[in-house]
């Protein structure tokens, strides 16, 4: 069992690698934050303004969240770092005593808001709510971060679509290098606040790898691997994971951003990534999606209005031991509680199948598990998406 | 059900217990006390896991056939009953006809039917129908069916009298089906006591419902319109008076503390327990003190500077007039309540009623209220609903200690005084 910590004096992380899948590039480790210890690969659930979807902090303490995402952009504006300082930072605000990522803005800067300019300096971009302009730096963001005090801070990075091509990527990915030494420069709680630097490069196997080299020379307690799970194509997504992974240190946590559909994560994980973060499963919830080993179901469709079931009758979560699809069915007609019932199901499946995935390759049996898992998921063999059965293959798992 | 009272103040208030509850008669409800109010069995905004963070809720749910008319398909294939398709355990279950948070559109009613609204229209019910839902929802207890439209500004002297009229003669046919029935064996029925503001017509229907074998009585139709408080009051004393003393009053549709206080004095016993949650809805904190224990500290000091929740009293928020209840008034901020998108609850990190030992209270602070109501976020509803359904709660625990110490005058003064309103 290797434990070395990181090279900086106080380190507010420890990787622990508990195990190493034999046969895939997979790891189970646990995560030592400030906060508590995070057993990895781990599914992050996203709590963008400072608060999980009518989820209540002791309801995903008692889901087993570990640790879940806030996000520097929304609480940037609103209610603003100066406040969420004085609450104590976002810890004490929402009152999450559990381990907090803060992303950096960066994707909400290129995805939500009229983009003004990106140049050296940073982004400047016009504010939704008074309409007067932004910059959004390194220094800002980190800056921010500080004043959320989250365990995890992510760098800001030059995002770019995945679907972009041509020199515009390039620039982005050097940019985002020089990014990263202005964040780590900027951090003024290295010794309690983790900074994570975010490796680009697009589709590009070239700078993906130029990217590799120049970030894993910094001396940051982790990586992510960004700019994917875009709309790119899924063959060429998971070949970009896969040459991260195979670039990025084994001491180290690798974190996957914005993946969490359930296949995603599974191959993902044989691919040797630990942590993950999406929207997907609170989201879908809110529109009665509920997620399920063998795909999803539309509580509100009219075929669930007498199926006395409940969601999964294998499920421990609180909807599935009280609940039916029925009455889940009924109540999305007269109340905003069946979406809390469906997020907290959701967020239970996600959770759930991090820890089997984790348990599996502890016991060495997560070749195994990936096919059990597959044939739960899709009908029939020749249904499984063939870039999962390419990637599994790269990692030696053969599918049926 | 059993009404046990304990003490009468002044031959009108009420202070008791309700017992023999639930279909194994191990339930009871103290009195004068509150009703659980629910969307097809759910309080608004809860699961069961954020709902029992409360402690000393209610035993008893309300539901209401405006929510589950449309359902009556699926619960007749479930066969179960309601409370076991809901996944209430260990509940009393009360079914109404309307929900009292949502009034209904009017003009629908015949001499033979009623309307509800489902979210899919209007479902007429005759009393064939009424009964058949009574009996695939299986509830402990329900209100017969009855014609309540009689709050609109000058309701006709005729029109009350056919709601009453209508009202009995429902009354008498669902008797009737539910003496036959064996799925209804133990449930009980309350009658609904009608007649708008008319004092005769209110007592000819108090006075002819109590001669029927009814577990109790419903008092309906004073919920909205422009009836005067006063009147109100009045209406109300005359038709508890014509009232066995042994058998429970609900009032339905009447939720605000002053009221619930004038209401109380005026012999109801039993409320529904919408008000939480339309103050919920307009993103308001219930705030106001129902504390009268005494504190010699406290003594001889002007009341203002007691407590200083005077300082919240909104000034934003409109105290509604005496006489004037209508219809938008219902979503209209009160005097006991403060509204927490307002900007000076920013930075205000005190939690909503200091000392108050709700999960939202022990957990949270305005500022945090405030920023998720402002960025429109669901929690805001969840943990306000929690506070604000405890808090309700413990106005009325505390309006049972008031009588039971003969305290009732200093409650309704300190009520009061928050609303601004002399009593």
């Amino acid at each position: 069992e290797s434990g070395l910590p990181s090279l900086s004096a106080a380190s507010p992380l420890t990787l622990r690698i508990v195990a190493e899948c034999p046969v895939t590039k997979a790891r189970a480790c646990d995560l030592i934050l400030p906060h508590c210890a995070v057993s990895a690969p781990v599914f992050m659930p996203v709590g963008t303004q400072g608060t999980l979807k009518g989820i209540t902090v002791d309801q995903l303490e008692a889901l087993g969240c570990q640790i879940c995402l806030g996000n520097t952009y929304h609480l940037g504006m609103r209610p603003g770092p100066d406040l969420i300082e004085k609450a104590n930072g976002l810890h004490g605000f929402m009152n999450w005593k559990r381990n907090l990522l803060t992303d950096s803005g960066g994707f909400q800067m290129v995805s939500l808001v009229e983009l003004s300019e990106v140049t050296e300096e940073g982004v400047k971009f016009k504010s939704p709510y008074d309409g007067k302009e932004i910059l959004l730096s390194p220094e800002k963001s980190i800056s921010i971060q500080n004043s959320l005090g989250s365990d995890i801070m992510m760098q800001l990075d030059d995002v770019v679509s995945s679907t972009v091509t041509g020199p515009r990527v390039e620039e982005a990915m050097h940019r985002s290098i020089r990014w990263l030494d202005r964040c780590i420069a900027a951090n003024k709680n290295p010794d309690k606040q983790n900074l994570f630097a975010i490796i680009q490069g697009g589709l590009n196997a070239e700078l993906r790898k130029a990217c590799l080299d120049e970030m894993t020379q910094r001396d940051v307690p982790g990586f992510a691997i960004g700019g994917l799970s875009g709309g790119e194509e899924k063959n060429d997504f998971w070949r970009m994971v896969t040459l991260s992974t195979d670039h990025l240190p084994r001491q180290k946590p690798r974190y996957l951003m914005g993946v969490g559909y359930a296949v995603d994560l599974v191959v993902c994980v044989a691919l040797g990534c630990d942590m993950f973060d999406c929207v997907f499963p609170t989201r879908t919830a809110r529109f009665g999606s509920a997620l399920v080993p063998w795909g999803s179901l539309q509580v509100k469709h009219k075929q669930y209005a007498k199926d006395f079931q409940p969601i999964d009758p294998d499920c421990q979560c609180p909807t599935c031991k009280r609940h039916s699809r029925a009455y889940l069915h009924a109540l999305f007609k007269s109340d905003t509680a069946a979406m809390h019932h469906i997020t907290i199901h959701n967020i239970a499946y996600q959770l759930t199948l991090m820890r089997s995935v984790r348990q599996s390759i502890v016991e060495g049996r997560f070749p195994e598990f990936i096919r059990t898992f597959m044939k739960r998921m899709f009908p029939s063999p020749d249904q499984y998406p063939s870039w999962a059965v390419d990637a599994l293959a790269s990692v030696n798992v053969t599918l049926e | 059900m059993k009404l046990e009272l304990t003490r009468v103040v002044q031959g009108r208030s009420r202070l008791g217990v309700l017992k023999g509850l639930g279909r194994t008669g191990q339930h009871s409800l103290e009195v004068p006390g509150c009703l659980l109010h629910t969307h097809v069995g759910t309080v608004p905004h809860l699961t069961q896991e954020t709902l029992h963070t409360l402690s000393n809720l209610t035993s008893v749910t309300q539901v209401t056939l405006s929510n589950i008319a449309e359902h009556q398909e699926v619960l007749e294939e479930f066969k179960d009953g309601f409370r076991k398709f809901a996944g209430l355990h260990d509940t009393v279950l009360y079914c109404s006809l309307h929900d009292p948070a949502t009034p209904c559109p009017t003009g629908y009613t015949t001499n033979k039917t009623v309307s509800v609204w489902g979210s899919g229209g209007r479902i007429e019910l005759t009393v064939a129908k009424f009964m058949a839902l009574q009996k695939t929802v299986q509830p402990d207890w329900y209100q017969s069916m009855a014609d309540g439209e009689t709050w609109q500004n000058n309701t006709s002297r005729k029109r009350v009298r056919k709601s009453v009229d209508r009202t009995l003669a429902h009354l008498d046919e669902c008797l009737l089906v539910h003496q036959k029935s064996q799925e209804l064996e133990g449930v009980e029925m309350f009658g609904v006591v009608e007649g708008g503001d008319i004092l005769e017509e209110r007592v000819r229907s108090a006075r002819e419902t109590a001669k029927r074998p009814v577990a109790g009585f419903c008092l309906d139709g004073l919920q909205m319109g422009s009836m005067d408080r006063a009147l109100r009051t009045q209406l109300i004393t005359a038709v508890t008076k014509e009232l066995p003393e042994d058998k429970p009053r609900l009032l339905q549709g009447v939720g605000q503390p002053d009221e619930v206080l004038a209401c109380v004095e005026a012999g109801v016993d039993l409320f529904e327990s919408f008000f939480p949650f339309q103050v919920t809805e307009r993103g308001c904190a219930l705030c106001f003190s129902f504390d009268i224990s005494p504190d010699p500290e406290l003594a001889g000091r002007a009341p203002h500077a007691v407590l200083g929740l005077d300082e919240e009293r909104d000034t934003a928020g409109e105290t509604q007039q005496n006489g004037d209840f209508n219809l938008e008034d219902q979503t209209q901020m009160t005097s006991f309540e403060i509204n927490l998108k307002d900007k000076r609850y920013q930075d205000d990190f005190r939690p909503l009623v200091e000392g108050c030992g709700c999960y939202c209270c022990k957990n949270h602070q305005r500022a945090y209220l405030h920023h998720l109501l402002v960025t429109n976020e669901l929690l805001a509803g969840v943990l306000l609903m929690i506070h604000n359904t405890a808090h309700y709660h413990a106005f009325f625990g505390a309006l049972r200690e008031a009588l039971a110490n003969d305290k009732l005058d200093l409650l309704k003064r300190r009520v009061l005084r928050e609303s601004g309103r002399q009593t």
